[in-house]
């Protein structure tokens, strides 16, 4: 056993316990109308904690601790770097919204913390038991989070709904969990990928593989285990909602794919038909009820359950058609990359937007852009590019997913891209609804009298940050396909 | 100009977008500034494109060699490349984009539809520019996927926003829904279901090319591989099939046009315009650039039944104008026809054909983009688009009653015309095939080609009697018609001229294309196929 510490391997994770201590300590120590600074600490913070993974970066190579169960390479790096870029802008967007709504504001950064650093630690785990812990840390927060707005009762079911099928799924994910363990005595995802490379026949093992598949699922939000994230969503607090459908749905993708691609890679004929399905039907169920959504965060919702569909599929045609899971696997990780970008920016229209016209209704953004044509034109960017349309980023992350499903072959790839397409089309038109009530409709008449909040200057920037690479990455999607070559580094893991 | 060789083709296409983003931060009060920094600009595309006209080597050259050729990495985890070039084939092309450009510019100085907005549509309209002129001159095919796509947004805003208020219902639909929200959303559906499919072809040429050597998105690397007969089989047939839906749709041949009448007929006058003279070619155009340089064989498979449906375009657009009682939507119908003897003309896969389609893709461009402007200034003074309210207009307005009937002469293909040389020599390619199609299938479809160039006289001269001859209706009594105005001139006396010197010079065209589309035919089809038909050409 080696239990030599590397600190600067570690320090990213550090820098954040750090932070949310501080930001613990301080809400304390302040007076009720300082409890601003617990917001600027979680930001500096946050900001702090890009530092050491720069560092890492620039010196590159792979660092092992604790016998191989954490893990520092490429891969990781660059998924912190989005988990920690993707929790600046869920801070950016928290700060003006939790400050307005008089919440416990050091309570708030604190839980949102503890969520990031069980985030950054998933890309980091290679066993099963920091997997578990990881995700915890990730979810358990959110609880709390998603039913922040205490007067209003659907703030309590979102979170009470959360809870429990968080639970259920927290519940069958360990049970999964404990058959392979049971079953190979190994809790190393290399020890599991040895143990289990003969045992595809074993019942006991189908039944493990199933249950870890169906406790991911449930943490993903893909159909058709999906019901609690419409209600959640529209219930929790709008930035807790983009912190959900971006960060914690990435967290258990990533941690869904490292267990299927490097602990179980010899059992994908268990599990590549599940993710096939899943990935279908994700992409089909969201679609199809996003179309009749009138709320905005609720077809937010949807689309990030068919979103997840989308994802799927890569990883799952190369699973399905038995060829490389490598171009697979980074296609799914561009896509999840691109996704958070434009999602999170798509959030901070929501938000900017309800200033704006007090409402979350589609139809009451009539008129929108005629008012206010510059948030018009970024709301614009998002929502088209959530559709794939070019020159925004989502077409390349469109582009990735095709193109690795063709590369896969054969008639069940083949079918489930033509699946895919025929959802990119669906998708389109209820992305275009928002642009048309935002765009194409008339302001009604006679104007609301709701008082227009401006959008505070950490929205602003949330906004430009999203929508600039957003832009950036449509015109010149290299800027996004480092992470392809970093998600190779993995591969060679999982190859040697 | 060492420089232009390198820099003229991303200046033409990158000058417009270069420009939507400056007008976007002149404010929108500045009407004067922002029409006249949007005139600068086309201007100055098309300037540079004639830069490109007088630099531009004729004749000689093989196909698949290209001039101002810009090849730098793009996306070089794919090997997508920033590869741009022109050739004969696309020169004209590439030109009429950029003039019809600053015509709709010049029009739209003050013909503004409800709800006004000059900076948006302006915007809007340089967008589009870049997306057109990228089209033609893209030579990778993600790089020729997104400007292909490009063009969706500027338009479906431009039909959304600006578009026909008239309610209408839509079976199906409970509600009566307005006209332009309609159309917006079933141009954009329809020409998104056939891009993803032809997305897919692009990527498994892509995939297959890596067979022979690097993956590579390439056109002129896949043309090469295409000649040597690299892509066969069942392979080559669903590639073929998934461009074809995508093309397809573009053009758009019958069964898929169903959107067309309604987008145009929608549409703000200049984005009809600019509908029928340019995007409607993207389509038509990538046949010629992708589909029959890449994978031949299945070219010369799927010919017989994209003549067929090329026929049955232009027997059914002649007959549903026959029916149309509104005037533009009668003109947006004619597009389905003329689109029609293009794709004929493609069919044929022989140098005359081609030929045929390109000098009709720039005629009809001409043509039917100024029917456009004419039905638009006429509903902007009649306010209304009905054939039976209409009627006398010679009376009312000779100046624009005389050009309506110049242009519906030009575009029933009247001999002297530039209308006349697409539809005739459609019709004598699809006499003489290419070897080894079926010529009972061509020659038949030539007979109701043939059919279908009368129907398209009976249709437009019905129009012509309809709104043109006759007693004004007594509604009319009393109003005072302002006659074409200076700026509708400007923008119409440049079409008129093209039309007549095409028609009666068509070797300005041919100049640019006999050479590299009889080189194209050589090199996908063998030399010994072609040496009996190009005397003709």
């Amino acid at each position: 056993m080696n239990f030599e510490i590397d600190y600067l391997a570690l320090a990213p994770e550090l820098v954040i316990v750090a932070t949310l201590l501080a930001v613990f300590t301080l809400d304390l120590l302040l007076p009720r109308p300082k409890k601003y600074w617990t917001a600027t600490v979680a930001v500096a913070g946050t900001a702090l904690a890009a530092m050491p993974l720069i560092i890492l970066a620039v010196e590159g190579g792979t660092r092992s601790m604790f016998d191989g169960s954490f893990v520092v390479d490429e891969f990781a790096l660059v998924l912190k770097g989005l988990f920690i870029v993707a929790a600046y802008l869920v801070l950016l967007l928290s700060h003006h919204y939790i400050e307005s709504e008089r919440f416990y504001q050091g309570e708030y950064y604190f839980l949102l913390l503890v969520s990031v650093l069980g985030s950054m630690m998933m890309a980091s785990a290679r066993d099963l038991i920091i997997l578990f812990i990881a995700l915890e840390l990730t979810t358990g927060p959110l609880y709390l989070l998603a039913g922040w707005r205490k007067g209003d009762v659907k703030s309590n079911e979102a979170s009470l709904k959360y809870f429990i099928l968080g639970v259920l799924s927290t519940a069958i994910l360990l049970w999964g969990m404990s058959l392979l363990y049971g079953l190979t005595g190994e809790i190393t995802f290399s020890g599991i990928a040895a143990a289990t490379s003969g045992m595809a026949g074993e019942p006991a093992v189908v039944v493990a593989v199933l249950f870890v598949i169906v406790g991911f699922a449930f943490k993903i939000a893909a159909a058709p285990f999906h019901f609690w994230a419409p209600d959640t969503y529209e219930g929790a607090p709008t930035p807790v909602t983009a912190y959900l459908s971006v960060n914690s749905k990435a967290a258990g993708f990533v941690a869904m794919l490292l267990v299927m691609y490097l602990a179980l890679p010899d059992l994908s004929g268990i599990w590549a038909p599940a993710l096939w399905l899943l990935a279908a039907l994700s992409m089909t169920l969201g679609n199809l009820s996003a179309i009749r959504q009138s709320n905005i965060v609720r077809l937010l919702a949807y689309s990030s359950v068919a979103q997840a569909g989308f994802m799927l599929v890569p990883f799952a045609a190369a699973a399905v058609a038995g060829s490389d899971l490598e171009e697979g696997f980074s296609a799914t990780v561009i896509y999840l990359v691109i996704y958070a970008v434009m999602n999170l920016g798509a959030f901070a229209c929501v938000i900017a937007a309800a200033n704006r016209t007090g409402t979350g209704e589609i139809d009451g953004w009539a008129g929108l852009g005629r008012l206010d044509a510059r948030l018009g034109l970024l709301i614009g960017i998002f929502f088209f590019s959530l559709a794939g349309i070019p020159p925004l980023a989502g077409w390349f992350a469109k582009f990735a997913m095709f193109r690795s499903v063709i590369l896969a072959g054969g008639t069940a790839t083949v079918v489930l891209a033509i699946i895919a397409a025929v959802n990119v089309v669906i998708a389109f038109y209820y992305y275009s609804r928002v642009i048309k009530a935002v765009w194409l409709d008339d302001p009604p008449e006679p104007a609301s009298d709701h008082v227009a909040v401006p959008p505070s200057v950490s929205l602003r920037l949330a906004l430009l940050i999203s929508a600039g690479l957003t832009v950036a990455i449509g015109f010149y999607p290299t800027i996004a396909t480092f992470v392809a070559d970093a998600s190779r580094v993995i591969a060679q893991a999982a190859g040697g | 100009m060492e420089w232009f060789d390198s820099w003229g083709l991303t200046l033409i296409v990158f000058l417009p977008l270069a420009g939507a983003l400056l007008l976007g931060l002149v404010p929108g009060d500045k009407e004067d500034i922002l029409k006249r920094g949007a005139l600068l600009v086309t201007l100055a595309a098309f300037g540079l494109s004639l830069v490109l006209i007088w630099l531009f080597e004729f004749g000689g050259g093989t196909y698949n060699t290209y001039q101002f050729e810009v090849n730098e990495s793009w996306i070089g985890a794919i090997n997508a490349n920033y590869h741009l070039g022109v050739d004969g084939i696309s020169l004209p092309l590439l030109v009429l984009s950029t003039f019809v450009m600053v015509l709709a510019v010049i029009y739209s100085w003050n013909h503004w539809e409800e709800p006004y907005n000059p900076k948006a549509f302006l915007i809007l309209m340089l967008i589009l520019a870049t997306g057109m002129n990228g089209t033609f001159v893209a030579l990778d095919l993600v790089l020729f996927f997104i400007f292909f796509e490009i063009v969706l947004l500027p338009m479906y805003f431009m039909i959304g926003v600006w578009g026909d208020r008239t309610p209408r219902k839509i079976p199906g639909f409970a509600k009566e829904i307005e006209t332009r929200l309609y159309a917006s959303i079933k141009f954009f559906l329809f020409t998104l279901f056939g891009s993803a499919f032809m997305l897919l072809g692009f990527l498994a040429l892509y995939f297959k090319s890596g067979e022979f050597g690097e993956r590579t998105f390439d056109i002129v690397q896949l043309t090469e591989l295409g000649a040597m007969g690299s892509f066969t089989g069942t392979f080559a047939f669903l590639v073929f099939g998934a461009m074809f839906l995508g093309f397809a749709v573009k053009v758009p041949m019958w069964p898929f046009h169903t959107w067309l009448p309604d987008a145009h007929t929608a549409a703000p006058t200049v984005g009809s315009v600019l509908l029928a003279a340019i995007l409607l070619k993207l389509g038509s155009y990538a046949f010629i650039r992708i589909s029959i340089p890449i994978l031949p064989e299945e070219a010369a498979n799927w010919a017989p039944a994209i003549a067929i449906l090329a026929v049955i375009g232009i027997i059914y657009g002649s007959l549903a104008c026959l029916a149309q009682t509104d005037m533009k939507r009668l003109i947006a119908f004619s597009s389905v026809g003329h689109m029609g003897f293009v794709m004929l003309g493609i069919a044929t896969l022989t140098d005359i054909g081609i030929n045929a389609a390109i000098i009709g893709m720039v005629a009809h461009g001409l043509i039917t983009g100024l029917l456009f402007f004419l039905a638009g200034s006429m509903s902007h003074r009649y306010h209304t688009r009905e054939m039976d309210r209409l009627g006398g207009n010679m009376k009312l307005m000779p100046v624009m009653g005389g050009i309506l009937a110049f242009t519906a002469m030009a575009s029933l293909g009247l001999p002297g015309l530039a209308g006349f040389w697409g539809e005739f020599m459609a019709l004598v390619g699809s006499y003489n095939p290419l070897d080894g199609l079926p010529l009972g299938v061509f020659r038949t479809s030539m007979v109701l080609g043939a059919i279908g160039t009368v129907l398209t006289a009976g249709y437009m001269l019905y129009m012509l009697q309809k709104v043109n001859l006759g007693e004004p209706k007594a509604e009319w009594d009393g109003h005072e018609f302002h006659d074409v105005d200076r700026w509708e001139m400007t923008a119409w006396v440049p079409l008129i001229i093209l039309i007549v010197v095409i028609g009666v010079y068509p070797k300005i065209i041919f100049e640019s294309t006999t050479d590299t589309v009889v080189s194209l035919i050589d090199t996908v089809f063998g030399s010994d196929v072609t040496a009996s038909i190009s005397s003709g050409g």
